[in-house]
């Protein structure tokens, strides 16, 4: 049961970051790659849960958090450099 | 495992994947930069709290502990989606990003 | 050395001893007595850089607030599917915000959530901290929006907040 569901979520997941990945290269404008590699983030900590869930392991939890973290940092970093020019004025 | 439990996890498990694949189509969808911000920031927000819920239930169910470090990481994207949707509006309207024709009123330049 | 004992900020401090037990997957010994270390290691550390105290006059409204903004994040993220999945296009749409709330924090967290719930994005405040510029999606007058957040969610905040 808890299996197949699994399999299924995992699929919808990696047919979102496929998505997210077309328009990263497709993207008319700058904003709209740096939303697409916040989505892509996103869908990679729900990836790894998935995983730690398949394997029955808790151990890449802290590699999901360590994802959530930077990948929010990156993200403004990213969004700021577009606005300003700059990343450390 | 209980039966109750196993349903309610592959229930969250689906519907995370329903949200998480619906914020991505809408993000390869929706016709201009500032429609495409709504995708992300809420169904795919929304989606991998479901999934980090249905893992928190799964550990707590089949094996001895619960595990509560998956809540940590849902309630920090709950409070960082805005913070970066709203820092990429700012961005794009700096950068003069078009929004679609029949958009009503107009952002403000600064 | 003894004075020092102290924690400037109680909530801060809290916060970090809850978060703690949290990143060490729930309550033990060690997690509790490092937990208390650091609930009164980072208040003293970051003490000069807090910015002023927010205003609060009803905390305890907090909780209720945010139920009622959780209910709507799923209500929201429900009615963004069906538009999403939808086949016509959106009327999306700029509304200025008039804003009577004044202090920072109370700002930003009607923006955030704003940010979360149906079918609004907040994109940027005014310099002077009057008025917010939202994206709606999918709305039909400006009147309506800017009353629907009014009654929802900028009247309790006022109340919570001086």
């Amino acid at each position: 049961m808890i299996t197949i569901a699994l399999y299924i979520t995992l699929a919808m997941v990696m047919i979102a970051a496929l998505l997210n990945v077309y328009r990263l290269i497709r993207g008319p404008d700058s904003p709209d790659r740096v939303l697409a590699l916040d989505t892509l983030y996103i869908n990679a900590i729900a990836l790894i849960i998935l995983l730690g869930i398949t394997l029955g392991t808790r151990l890449y939890l802290e590699s999901a958090l360590l994802i959530a973290v930077m990948g929010f940092v990156g993200t403004v970093a990213m969004a700021k450099y577009l606005k300003r020019g700059s990343v450390i004025e | 495992m209980n039966e109750i439990a196993e349903y309610i996890i592959a229930a969250l498990l689906l519907v995370g994947g329903f949200f998480t694949l619906v914020g991505a189509i809408g993000l390869a969808r929706l016709p201009d930069f500032f429609t495409r911000l709504h995708g992300p920031t809420k169904a795919t927000t929304v989606g991998v709290g479901a999934i980090m819920l249905a893992s928190v239930l799964y550990f707590s169910v089949s094996h001895d502990g619960i595990g509560i470090s998956e809540i940590l990481i849902t309630v920090f994207l709950f409070m960082t989606a805005p913070v970066s949707a709203n820092i990429l509006a700012k961005a794009a309207m700096h950068i003069g990003v078009k929004s679609m024709d029949d958009t009503r009123g107009k952002p403000w330049e600064q | 050395m003894l004075d020092r004992l102290n924690f400037p900020q109680p909530w801060l401090s809290l916060l970090l001893f809850a978060i703690w037990q949290f990143l060490s997957d729930g309550i033990s010994g060690a997690s509790v007595v490092l937990g208390l270390f650091l609930a009164w290691l980072i208040p003293q550390i970051t003490q000069g850089f807090w910015p002023e105290r927010p205003g609060f006059i009803h905390p305890w409204r907090m909780p209720v607030y945010l139920a009622r903004v959780l209910m709507d994040i799923i209500v929201a993220s429900v009615s963004v599917a069906r538009l999403i999945l939808s086949p016509r296009a959106p009327s999306p749409m700029f509304v200025c915000y008039p804003l009577e709330l004044e202090h920072p924090l109370a700002i930003s967290i009607l923006a955030s959530t704003i940010s979360l719930t149906p079918g609004t994005v907040s994109a940027d405040v005014s310099d002077d901290n009057k008025t917010l510029l939202i994206h709606a999606l999918d709305a039909q007058s400006e009147q309506e929006v800017i009353d629907a957040i009014k009654t929802r969610y900028e009247k309790p905040l006022l109340e919570m907040f001086k």
